[in-house]
């Protein structure tokens, strides 16, 4: 699993809330701050930063859950840039 | 392809009289739609002979790719096109703008069996879209939506009232959000389709002639591919990133008022004596189209910021979006105001576009999602990035 991806990740979650305490391991949705417009910029976020088209079937809750997960769908969809 | 960049096409050399920017897009609208605008308002409608030169200039969907009829037109210069559009008729900018969220959406979140049915006629101009979110009880409010989609044997069942609807009395495919049992989602549905009902709203006080609607579904029957884009906590996205391109449209529209009130109010005063001197030569009549020009700069500027990001793929566009429709919508109703001053009673006469423009700048602040909410939005985004100054 890449550190930068993850990293990277939380850098944009904590940048959004600067006040959340998070890890990389952390579910955001238990902590109640994303809504639509939320998950929209995550995944324009991922899409844009990691150079990855993420289709329709894995626009999925759990795939978005921590910075962890989200790194795991980054590999699967592009296994350089993760690795990067 | 991106949330934001949902046509990454080939270079193209487009047809002789295609509109590919600004420039003839300019000269489209100074040709077939400026000398006519009035009219279409006072007719509250844009006729049938304009639409198909619509399509003929390739202006309904030049963001597809090149065999969906469009050219891969990016969104700065999108935006650049329907600010044109808009300087000339807010009615036809705004059919521009729902057939825009229509088609984008079909081409971002269809699959490929609903970006091969739908974007080649959604490209050329054979099918037009609309846009069904507002109802009598829920306009911005889109938590308040009422209209449902049951699943029913492999499909949908829709039931419910959309209102306000842009170009709905024309419009052959309608972009619907409806409540299901797990979020909001969006569902394509031909105006043919059993159960569908299309009311002319007309007499409205602005886009006079944009063919607005109430639409009604009863109990109209969907199959499983009326459903567009992802299932689950990510369907919100879909109107999300719908209304951020509608407002951006809507944002470039406003300018273009703004642009029209300028042009109109400047050939005025030039013309216009009082006390034996030009109107212009009056240092309150100067500070208007000084105001004027600047608002004009500073929202164009605001435009392509939000446009660049959307180009490259940044969800720093949706606030910079909010910003720009914020800004346009309430310069142009300011500066629609003044035109019609400067105009005096002349203004208040059908014989000069600025009344017109007057009407049309004001429903910009209510559409796409009111300037309440543009604010509410922009102070929270700020208040939560804690960075209100980058």
């Amino acid at each position: 699993m890449s550190v930068t991806a993850i990293d990277q990740i939380l850098a944009f979650v904590r940048e959004r809330y600067p006040q959340a305490e998070i890890d990389a391991s952390q579910d955001i949705f238990a902590l109640g701050f994303v809504n639509s417009l939320f998950a929209m910029e995550l995944v324009m976020f991922v899409e844009k930063t990691f150079e990855v088209t993420i289709p329709n079937e894995e626009l999925r809750i759990d795939n978005f859950r921590t910075a962890d997960t989200m790194a795991t769908l980054v590999a699967r969809l592009a296994p350089d840039a993760a690795a990067a | 392809m991106t949330l934001t960049d949902p046509a990454p096409a080939a270079p193209i050399a487009p047809a002789a009289g295609r509109v590919t920017d600004r420039r003839s897009a300019r000269a489209f609208v100074d040709t077939h739609v400026v000398p006519r605008a009035d009219a279409y308002d006072r007719e509250g409608r844009v006729p049938e002979d304009l639409l198909s030169q619509v399509a003929e200039a390739g202006l309904w969907a030049p963001f597809l790719p090149p065999g969906s009829g469009g050219i891969g037109m990016d969104m700065v210069t999108l935006g650049e096109v329907h600010e044109e559009v808009g300087r000339g008729c807010s009615s036809l900018r705004s059919l521009l703008t729902v057939h825009t969220m229509v088609a984008w959406t079909v081409q971002r979140w269809g699959t490929a069996a609903q970006r091969d049915r739908w974007t080649p006629a959604l490209g050329s101009g054979a099918v037009l879209g609309a846009f069904c979110l507002s109802e009598p009880g829920a306009g911005s409010d889109t938590a308040g939506i009422t209209t449902t989609a049951v699943e029913s044997g492999g499909g949908w069942v829709l039931n419910g009232v959309k209102t306000w609807t842009t170009g709905g009395q024309r419009a052959d495919l309608f972009l619907v959000f409806a409540r299901t049992a797990a979020s909001i989602g969006a569902f394509l549905v031909g105006r043919d389709a059993p159960g569908v009902r299309v009311r002319p709203i007309d007499d409205m006080l602005g886009t006079r002639a944009s063919m607005l609607a109430e639409i009604s579904f009863e109990d109209v029957e969907l199959g499983p591919d009326a459903l567009l884009g992802p299932s689950g906590f990510t369907a919100g996205m879909v109107l999300t990133g719908t209304l951020d391109l509608g407002r951006y449209s809507v944002a470039a529209g406003s300018l273009g008022i703004l642009q029209a009130c300028l042009e109109a109010s400047s050939a005025y005063a030039a013309h216009r004596r009082v006390g034996g001197s030009p109107l212009r030569d009056l240092p309150l009549i100067q500070a208007k189209l000084s105001d004027m020009v600047t608002d004009a700069r500073a929202a164009r500027l605001l435009l392509a910021e939000a446009g660049r990001l959307k180009d490259a793929g940044d969800s720093a566009t949706l606030m910079a979006t909010w910003i720009a429709k914020y800004f346009a919508s309430t310069a142009a109703v300011r500066h629609a105001a003044e035109a019609v001053q400067i105009h005096g009673a002349n203004g208040c006469s059908p014989d000069f576009p600025v009344a017109r423009l007057y009407r049309d700048a004001k429903v910009m602040e209510i559409i796409e999602g009111s300037n309440e909410i543009q604010r509410i939005t922009i102070a929270g985004q700020a208040e939560r990035e804690k960075t209100p100054c980058p």
